[in-house]
């Protein structure tokens, strides 16, 4: 007995680190990393079959209009173009462009940072406020539309909202899109950026035919 | 030269007694993030890339919806098809579908649903708004167009 205890009662330890880098590479393979990530978007409500749905009395320079045809070519607001490089600048400026405001589009004028009243051209071709009713972005497709044309364009709709939104409460769009709202600090800041100036994307119904 | 042989007379042993420490950090890391997928995916899946990203944060909300071209062609045909739990459904099933999902989540979650859809990039806007219409009947109307991200280059 005392022979046996004097011996080293050390266990071998140094295969150990093989037997992890096995594990690791079992787990390195079959991971995949989950990619709950994604544009959002809030569907319109259903429409009920026996009421038409409802006239929008919008006039035409309240929309701004991006069309995608069956070839993947980008119409925007009835011109044709091969890229669409800048789009987000233009929505952006179509936002702001406080064409004919009222009094509460006036308010909310003068509470945007300077940054952003520096957009207003107060084009009267374009909106004419960017409250609910006056902006909205429109979006019109063909059922042969790629689905990742479709994408792109959302992509920059939705990147010029998340930068006005961003620049209101003194962030960068990025900053703000990263905002979660789970603590009352997030939510205030999520809620003053977005406060009467409501994401107004609308989204056709695709074209049947060809063209 | 001699001056070099003097340097390499120190010990350039690395210690090596932390390795396998290091190693079970990084297997736990992995251990803990995978998630061991339990479905098969039937129809391709390319996932397009996008940039402006946001995340859910309650992962029980969601649902996902495959949507390309099934990868047995020679079974299901060219066309895109889409895959709920791991078979392949009609357009109209949808509503069931989403029903189905709303359930297995409690009462109060229920019109929180999330769906998320998981399409190949080369499908074609059809489906897709095939696939809204029918999530717009089920009252399912949260709907995230999965994407990975894209570095801008502007």
């Amino acid at each position: 007995m005392g022979k046996r205890g004097r011996m080293s009662q050390e266990v071998n330890a140094g295969s150990m680190a093989d037997i992890a880098f096995l594990l690791l590479i079992f787990f390195l393979v079959t991971t995949t990393i989950a990619s709950d990530k994604g544009i959002m978007n809030i569907l319109p409500p259903k429409q009920d079959p026996n009421e038409p749905p409802p006239e929008v009395d919008l006039n035409e320079r309240n929309i701004f209009k991006i069309s995608i045809n069956l070839n993947d070519q980008y119409f925007i607001e009835d011109e044709v173009r091969q890229n669409i490089d800048g789009l987000s600048d233009e929505v952006k400026r179509f936002i702001l462009n406080f064409g004919n405001p009222d009094e509460d589009a006036v308010a909310l004028f003068n509470s945007l940072p300077p940054s952003l009243r520096g957009m207003a051209e107060q084009s009267p071709e374009s909106s004419d406020h960017p409250m609910s009713g006056g902006a909205v972005i429109s979006i019109k497709t063909n059922r042969g539309t790629s689905y990742e044309k479709y994408l792109e364009v959302l992509d920059l709709v939705k990147k010029a909202y998340f930068e006005i939104y961003g620049e209101r409460v003194g962030l960068s769009g990025e900053e703000y899109r990263a905002l979660t709202g789970q603590s009352a600090a997030e939510k205030e800041l999520m809620d003053r950026g977005k406060e009467n100036i409501p994401m107004a994307i609308s989204i056709a119904e695709p074209d049947k035919i060809g063209n | 030269m001699s001056k070099f042989k003097k340097k390499t007379k120190a010990e350039t042993n690395i210690p090596t007694s932390a390795l396998p420490d290091i190693i079970f950090m990084l297997l736990f890391f992995f251990m803990v993030t995978t998630v061991l997928r339990e479905q098969e995916i039937l129809v391709e899946q390319k996932i397009p890339q996008a940039t402006q990203l946001q995340k859910i944060q309650k992962k029980t909300l969601i649902s996902y919806l495959y949507v390309g071209q099934p990868k047995n062609t020679s079974l299901y045909g060219t066309e895109p098809r889409i895959q709920a739990n791991d078979v392949l459904i009609n357009t109209s099933d949808i509503v069931l579908w989403v029903n189905q999902q709303k359930d297995a989540l409690s009462e109060a979650e229920r019109d929180q649903i999330w769906i998320s859809l998981k399409a190949d990039r080369d499908v074609k806007m059809g489906p897709i708004s095939d696939i809204q219409f029918e999530l717009r009947e089920a009252d399912a109307r949260k709907l995230m167009y999965a994407s990975v991200g894209k570095v801008e280059n502007n």
